[in-house]
Parts: structure tokens; C-alpha cells; sequence
């Protein structure tokens, strides 16, 4: 199989190159990433993330024939010749496929990822019934592996202004939680014309996502919730 | 040679469960903590569990901390230390409840209490039956919520995450104290000594030195690796729990979640095969009664496929509705790895490499304890361990499904506190000793300067097909010792890999060939403490000593780098408050 894969170091390139790779399948080669770690068994100079194979931890994003996925979840047969890899679109390269995340992150981080109660804990678990914790459902999943947000052409343009469908889609995660009580700091935090704003619903986000969830209907949650507290 | 140095109270080596559960305590307590992760925290691999977490709360019906402590030890096969066990269970449910209020997603019952699945060898009345519902969880992606909900309290509690740094050696002066770990940035290829008052390993487990396992790439050993290179013990690393239900061919878990919603296994006639090694517990029986049998049957010839080399996991059975809300990453899996929509049909599946309970040697508190001076428990100053890469030891020779996100909750909240105590009584950082950085830097030259060395995969590659094939689910006495002569000239040939890799910036191959410094400790030690061990128990099945001696072997095996040997120490027999569970047979 013939893969075109995005090179650069720049301990030594003075600028990226796309090297070929010419790899002879075995019948144990299922997903993308099975042919990759063979490559890089040949080449070691070949620098990539990747952890658990199997699709929940979210390192081996890469743009792969020009959409943004998961090479561990990829399969070979699926993808035309030659395999052209490149590292996520619109953030730093360090090196080969592997990107400096630090903006994706700042704009997880700033939404307040976490849950907001003020009151003291009772002794027990807080009560949440099955329907409202439903409504965490096709949120609490994303594995932050910046599929979506490096698809998203509002967050090329605008990285440090505008959160992005990941974090947008965190920052309604808590909105939806029963247990926080943060509503209105949370919609205070993203009534801005940047920050949630600029996502056009080009749904970029929903069509790469490797996890099937849907970052733009949770955008749309969020724009309601605001039309709802302005009347 | 001028090595930046930092300093903090604590370091954590380790971003998963554990060690981001410990890293709370000391956040929040106002202390300067570095947490250290090869990897982005949510990427660590407590994010792969799937079944849930262990707690008696009773939520589902009678429940009691004291059945979970009797399944525990039943299921370690009795050499699990019952104080440290007791500690587990009776804190279990606190544990749960403030996961749950840091936000974790978990299912709920229609009265709003957290929704609990049964399991594997939890039972009521101790062990009587029925079967319990004690595992807590957030459909089948439970690692995944409590990871992100841990890093997210992180995240409030402003904890300082060192991402993509890997420890390389620990420090350690002249008395034993630890002082810290010297660690690679792996973006700029920079080597740092981190230098702290108190140093806490949460390094996971190291899965990888096996051909066929769950793990993901990064476990690899690497706090046990640098505990032996600093001369200290790694207790029971003969017990490698093999999950029957790793998908056939890919490796890729699944949850035991399945039988525990009603799935069950079938050999090649249909047969629901349980049902006659576990006649109460069947398909509910421990993990290592489980894998045995699934491998008896494809050695029998009633295995299922062109090869008769695997089972069947049927649970289509359940209806597509159940599936959905209650194992939606299975089916997700099933379809991707195994070219199967388990609502349908059935899962091939073969017992695969999971966990390992062995590790670094710890008391209930956490604190890493080595033989010192006539005393087999003696405290190693500044050192503590948490998580796979500890042993407490409260999974003894076979882990219960559920115990370890519960280990990691438990055991990651104890040794945080217990490290916040030290560093109470223990203002102040001690000298570091001239040689800190030594080790390390000898380990980065010889990498750099070797010419013509061997590849860190086909070293690697020899590793996991040696340990693959001569410590599996059955072991043999002439394979073992094969094995361990075998894994000797392995190691050998590992101190001569080379790589062709010299950039600074994100040196994988670097990486690669110093993890597999720690993953060949790790291979030495499970070998040779299993060819050592003359008896079957728990994990550990020996065709030539085919029962359980507790005359002989109710003890845990410590195994040490320097001279590549063995030493015993008792197993703790006394809990903390509760009565003796004495050793009796076990069957499920």
C-alpha cells in the first residue's frame, strides 16, 4: 500500500517535505494505525501520538486523505491510494503528526470544564433522574482529540477568540448537568461574538467527529438557552 | 553537566486515575505539585475501562462492605493482604460518592442513586449468592467519565500538569530517601531533575511486555522499571490477570460488563461451556477461573472458527434497546474490531493480557515499603505508589473485575494523604545526592553514541513473544525455565538497541527504547517469580503443581534486579477491624 505522509523536524528541515512509504499489508493490518507503527518499525524517525488502539483516548488525530480522524479507528480498506497523512489542520506543528494542542486546550480549560455546586455535598450521591441524565448523553463522550475543532474553519481563523465545537461542546455538557449551578456564569462566560458566535453551523465538527456526536446541535442548545434568558 | 533543575514538594509520576486522584488531595491542599504524563492526562489508560467500579452501596439491593472484602480475598486467591483489602471496601463507597460529586456522568436508577451492574465474583452473603449488583457505572465507558471528571476537578483545583514528560530514574540518597526523578521533555529533548520532597509513582501497569493485550502502547512499566533500577523490590509479579474477553485478533477489551447485563460464552457446539467449570457463578465466575476455561476449551478441540482458536460471546439475546443505552462502546467496538454488530451475532473473543497485580510493594497507606535491616515492611522515605503499578496488595493472585478503578480512587486519595503528612513533618528539601542525574544521563549517551545497534522492535518483539509464550494462562515447568534463560539474553540485547532517531524535538524512538529499559525489568521479574512459585493460585497455573499450597506458598514473592533474585514476605492475614477470612476452597 502507498502512503504519502507529511515530514518535518526542524531540529534538521529547513522545511516540511511529503515523504512515500511503500508498506506490504499483512492480514493482522486492519486500521490505519497498524500500517503506521509498521512504517515506523522500519523508519523510527517517524514521530506520531498514539495510545490505546481502540478509538477512547484520542491521540492519533490526524488529517488523513484530507479528513480529520482517528488512524487507529480507520480501516485500510477503506482508504484510496496513495494514503496522504497530514498532521490536524490549523495548529502548530512540533513535528511529522504530531501538533502543539496548547490552544485547542486553552479553549477547553476556558469554558470551565468542571462541575460548579456550591452547596455542601450531601452524604450520599446527588439524586439525578435517568431522563435528566440522558441529557448528558453525546457530551460527556468527547475524548478531546480535536477532530472537530481543527476542521472548523471559524477556529482557524479566529483560534484564540473562538471556544470551537469541542470546548463548546463541554461548555454546554455542564450547562445540561442537573447538578451545576453555574447557568448563568456559563452563558456569561460565551455571550460574546467570538467566542460561541462565530460558529456558522458548517457542521464540519459533526461530519469528522470520531465518536458520531454532535458538537453544532449542542452550539444551538447553548444560543437558545441565551435567547431564552434575554426575553 | 549542568542539568536544569526544579523543585516542588510533590511529584506524581502518572495522569490516570490514581495519580490524578492523589494529585487533588495535594492541590487542594495548597501544596506545589508537578504531575508528570507521557501523555495528555484524558489520554492516560484508565480512559479504556469499561465495566465500572466497585463499591457496596447497596443501591440495587443488600449489600454489604464486608461481602465486597470476602469476595476480594476469595477472588485473590488468599494472598491478597486482608488489611489493605478492608481498607478498599469499607472506603469504596465514600469513594464513589465523591467522584459523584465532582460531576461524574454516572447511570442512574429511576429513584436518582448511581446504577450498579453485577460482575464477576461479586456475590452476596459472603459468596453464597446470588450474584450482587456493586459495580458503578457510566454505561460501558466508565474509565472514560471518571478520567475526565478527575482531570476536570484537576483543571478547578489549578493542579500543574508536566504533559508529555516521561521520568526516567528515581533519586534516591545515601539513607534511601527519594528525592525526586529526573524526567525528559519530550517536545524539546531536554533531560530536567525534578527535585521533591516527596515523590509519588501512579505509573499504571505494563501490559505491553505481552504479544496479545488489552493495554494500550504507553503502559509500559515504567515506574516498576525505575523502582528495580533503584534497587528496590517488585512483590508477585508472577500474576498476570488474562480478561477472557479481549476481542480475537485485535486484543481490544470487552467489558466483563457484558455477561454481567446477561451475555454468555459458547464453544463451537453452541454449548454454554460455564456451566460446567462454575455451576453457580458460571459465566459470573473470577477472571481467572474464566480464562482457564475458555482455554481448556480451545485446547480441547471445542473452540469456534476456521481455526477453532476462539469463543463466542453471545449477547444478542439482550435486544437491541439494552445494547444501546448499557453497552453502546461495545457494540461500537464489536463492529470496528471484529467485523461484527453484537446485536446480531456473536463476538469472537479469546483471554487476553489485562492487568497485572504485582508491583511496587506498598502498605494500605500507600507508602513504598522494601526489606530493610531484618525488617520485610520497612518504609522507603519520600516514596509512595498508587494504581496498577503499586501492590498493596489488595488484588492478590487474581484481580476482581471492578477493583481496579476502585483501587485507584481508594488507594490514589490514601497515599495523597499520607504524602501531605509526610510533608507536614518533613519541611524542607534535602541535598541531592552528586550522582542524581547519573543513571539517566548514562542511559541517554549510550542511546545517542551506539552504532549499529539492534532495533527496539525486533528486542521488543523477542520480549512480548517470550513472555507470550512461556507465561500464559498454563504454565509449564520446562517452559518456564526456558523462559527465564531466554528473557535473561533478551535483556542483554536490549542494553545494546540502537536508534536511528537523533533529532531533540519529540524523539519517539528515544521514548520507545527507554520504555523498553522498564518493560524488560518487568519481563525478568514476572518470569522468574513465576518459575520460582511451585504451586497453582489464583493466576498462576503450573501443570506440574496443579493445586493451591498454603503450607508452602501462602506468601508474597519479591524479586529483585540486583542479582536477579528472590525473596518472601508474609501475606497479611489480619485485617484492619474485621475477622480472619481464613483460606478455604474455591470454587464459583
Amino acid at each position: 500500500m502507498h502512503f504519502r505522509i507529511y515530514r518535518y523536524d526542524p531540529d534538521k528541515d529547513a522545511k516540511p517535505y511529503m515523504q512515500d512509504y511503500q508498506l506490504q499489508l499483512e492480514p493482522t493490518d486492519r486500521m490505519l494505525l497498524d500500517a503506521l507503527i509498521r512504517i515506523k518499525a522500519d523508519d523510527d524517525t517517524l514521530a506520531l501520538r498514539r495510545s490505546c488502539r481502540e478509538g477512547v483516548c484520542g491521540s492519533d488525530a490526524m488529517n488523513i486523505n484530507g479528513k480529520n480522524g482517528l488512524a487507529c479507528i480507520t480501516r485500510l480498506a477503506d482508504l484510496k491510494e496513495p494514503v496522504e497523512l497530514r498532521p490536524l489542520p490549523g495548529l502548530p506543528v512540533i513535528r511529522d503528526l504530531i501538533v502543539d494542542m496548547s490552544q485547542f486546550f486553552k479553549q477547553y480549560h476556558s469554558v470551565k470544564p468542571y462541575l460548579v455546586n456550591n452547596e455542601p455535598p450531601p452524604e450520599k450521591e446527588r439524586l439525578q433522574s435517568p431522563a435528566e441524565r440522558a441529557e448528558l448523553d453525546g457530551l460527556y463522550e468527547c475524548i478531546l482529540c480535536a477532530c472537530c475543532s481543527t476542521a472548523c474553519p471559524s477556529f482557524w481563523w479566529n483560534p484564540d477568540k473562538f471556544v470551537g465545537p469541542a470546548g463548546l461542546l463541554q461548555a454546554y455538557r455542564f450547562l445540561a448537568d442537573t447538578r451545576d449551578q453555574s447557568t448563568s456564569e456559563r452563558l456569561d462566560n460565551l455571550e460574546d461574538p467570538y467566542r460561541l458566535f462565530r460558529c456558522h453551523s458548517i457542521m464540519n465538527c459533526v461530519d469528522v467527529c470520531p465518536k458520531g456526536l454532535n458538537p453544532t446541535r449542542a452550539i444551538g442548545r447553548i444560543k437558545e438557552l441565551l435567547v431564552r434568558r434575554a426575553v | 553537566m549542568n542539568i536544569p533543575k526544579r523543585q516542588f514538594d510533590a511529584v506524581i509520576v502518572g495522569a490516570g486515575g490514581a495519580g490524578m486522584r492523589a494529585a487533588l488531595q495535594l492541590s487542594e491542599a495548597g501544596f506545589k505539585v508537578a504531575v508528570l504524563s507521557k501523555v495528555f492526562p484524558t489520554r492516560s489508560h484508565t480512559v479504556a475501562a469499561q465495566g465500572g467500579i466497585g463499591a457496596a452501596l447497596g443501591n440495587m439491593g443488600e449489600d454489604s462492605w464486608l461481602w465486597h472484602m470476602y469476595d476480594t480475598i476469595k477472588g485473590s486467591d488468599y494472598l491478597g493482604d486482608q488489611d489493605s483489602i478492608e481498607f478498599l471496601c469499607r472506603m469504596a463507597p465514600e469513594a464513589v460518592y465523591e467522584l459523584e460529586h465532582y460531576g461524574m456522568p454516572f447511570d442512574r436508577n429511576a429513584d436518582g442513586t448511581v446504577y450498579q451492574r453485577p460482575f464477576g465474583g461479586h456475590m452476596q452473603n459472603f459468596g453464597a449468592g446470588p450474584p450482587v449488583q456493586r459495580s458503578c457505572c457510566a454505561a460501558d465507558r466508565t474509565g472514560h467519565a471518571m478520567l475526565h471528571t478527575l482531570y476536570q476537578r484537576n483543571v478547578r483545583a489549578n493542579t500543574h500538569f508536566l504533559v508529555e514528560w516521561m521520568a526516567l530514574d528515581l533519586i534516591r540518597d545515601a539513607s534511601g530517601q527519594v528525592l525526586g526523578v529526573t524526567a525528559l521533555e519530550m517536545e524539546t529533548g531536554e533531560m530536567y531533575v525534578l527535585h521533591a520532597r516527596a515523590t509519588l509513582f501512579a505509573t499504571g501497569g505494563a501490559g505491553r511486555v505481552y504479544a496479545a493485550s488489552t493495554n494500550a502502547f504507553i503502559n509500559t512499566g515504567d515506574g516498576l522499571g525505575m523502582a528495580a533500577r533503584a534497587g528496590l523490590p517488585l512483590e508477585d509479579m508472577e500474576f498476570w490477570q488474562f480478561h477472557p474477553t479481549g476481542v480475537a485478533g485485535a486484543g481490544v477489551l470487552i467489558t466483563e460488563g457484558v455477561r454481567g447485563e446477561g451475555g454468555y460464552l459458547l464453544n463451537k457446539n453452541g454449548e454454554r461451556f460455564m456451566e460446567r467449570y462454575a455451576p453457580t457463578a458460571k459465566d459470573l465466575a473470577s477472571r481467572d477461573v474464566v480464562s482457564r476455561a475458555m482455554a481448556t476449551e480451545i485446547k480441547e478441540g471445542r473452540g469456534a472458527g476456521p481455526d477453532a482458536d476462539y469463543v463466542l460471546l453471545k449477547l444478542d439475546h439482550l435486544g437491541e434497546e439494552l445494547i444501546e443505552s448499557k453497552l453502546p462502546g461495545i457494540r461500537e467496538i464489536a463492529k470496528k474490531f471484529a467485523n461484527v454488530d453484537p446485536v446480531k451475532d456473536p463476538i469472537p473473543v479469546v483471554p487476553t493480557v489485562h492487568y497485572q497485580m504485582g508491583g511496587i510493594p506498598t502498605n494500605y497507606h500507600g507508602e513504598v515499603i522494601a526489606p530493610s535491616g531484618g525488617n520485610p515492611e520497612a518504609i522507603v522515605p519520600g516514596f509512595y505508589a498508587a494504581g496498577e503499578c503499586a501492590c498493596a496488595s489488595v488484588h492478590g493472585a487474581n484481580r476482581l473485575g471492578t477493583n481496579s478503578l476502585t483501587d485507584l480512587l481508594v488507594f490514589g486519595k490514601a497515599s495523597g494523604n499520607r504524602t501531605i503528612q509526610f510533608l507536614r513533618e518533613n519541611p524542607g528539601h534535602k541535598d541531592l545526592p552528586a550522582d542524581a542525574a547519573d543513571r539517566s544521563l548514562a542511559r541517554l549517551a549510550r542511546l545517542e553514541n551506539q552504532a549499529n545497534g539492534e532495533s527496539v522492535y525486533a528486542v521488543g518483539n523477542d520480549m512480548r513473544r517470550t513472555m507470550q509464550a512461556h507465561c500464559g494462562v498454563f504454565r509449564f515447568p520446562d517452559m518456564l525455565s526456558e523462559g527465564v534463560a531466554k528473557i535473561k539474553q533478551v535483556a542483554e540485547r536490549a542494553g545494546r538497541t540502537g536508534i536511528k532517531d537523533k533529532s531533540k524535538v519529540f524523539n519517539t524512538a528515544r521514548v520507545e527504547a527507554l520504555e523498553l529499559d522498564n518493560l524488560i525489568e518487568v519481563a525478568q521479574a514476572s518470569l522468574v517469580s513465576a518459575e520460582a512459585r511451585k504451586e497453582s493460585r489464583g493466576a498462576h497455573d503450573r501443570a506440574d503443581f496443579h493445586q493451591r499450597d498454603d503450607v508452602n506458598w501462602l506468601k508474597h514473592t519479591l524479586w529483585l534486579k540486583d542479582g536477579n533474585r528472590l525473596e518472601y514476605k508474609p501475606v497479611h492475614m489480619k485485617p484492619l477491624t474485621a475477622q480472619t477470612f481464613e483460606p478455604k476452597v474455591r470454587t464459583y
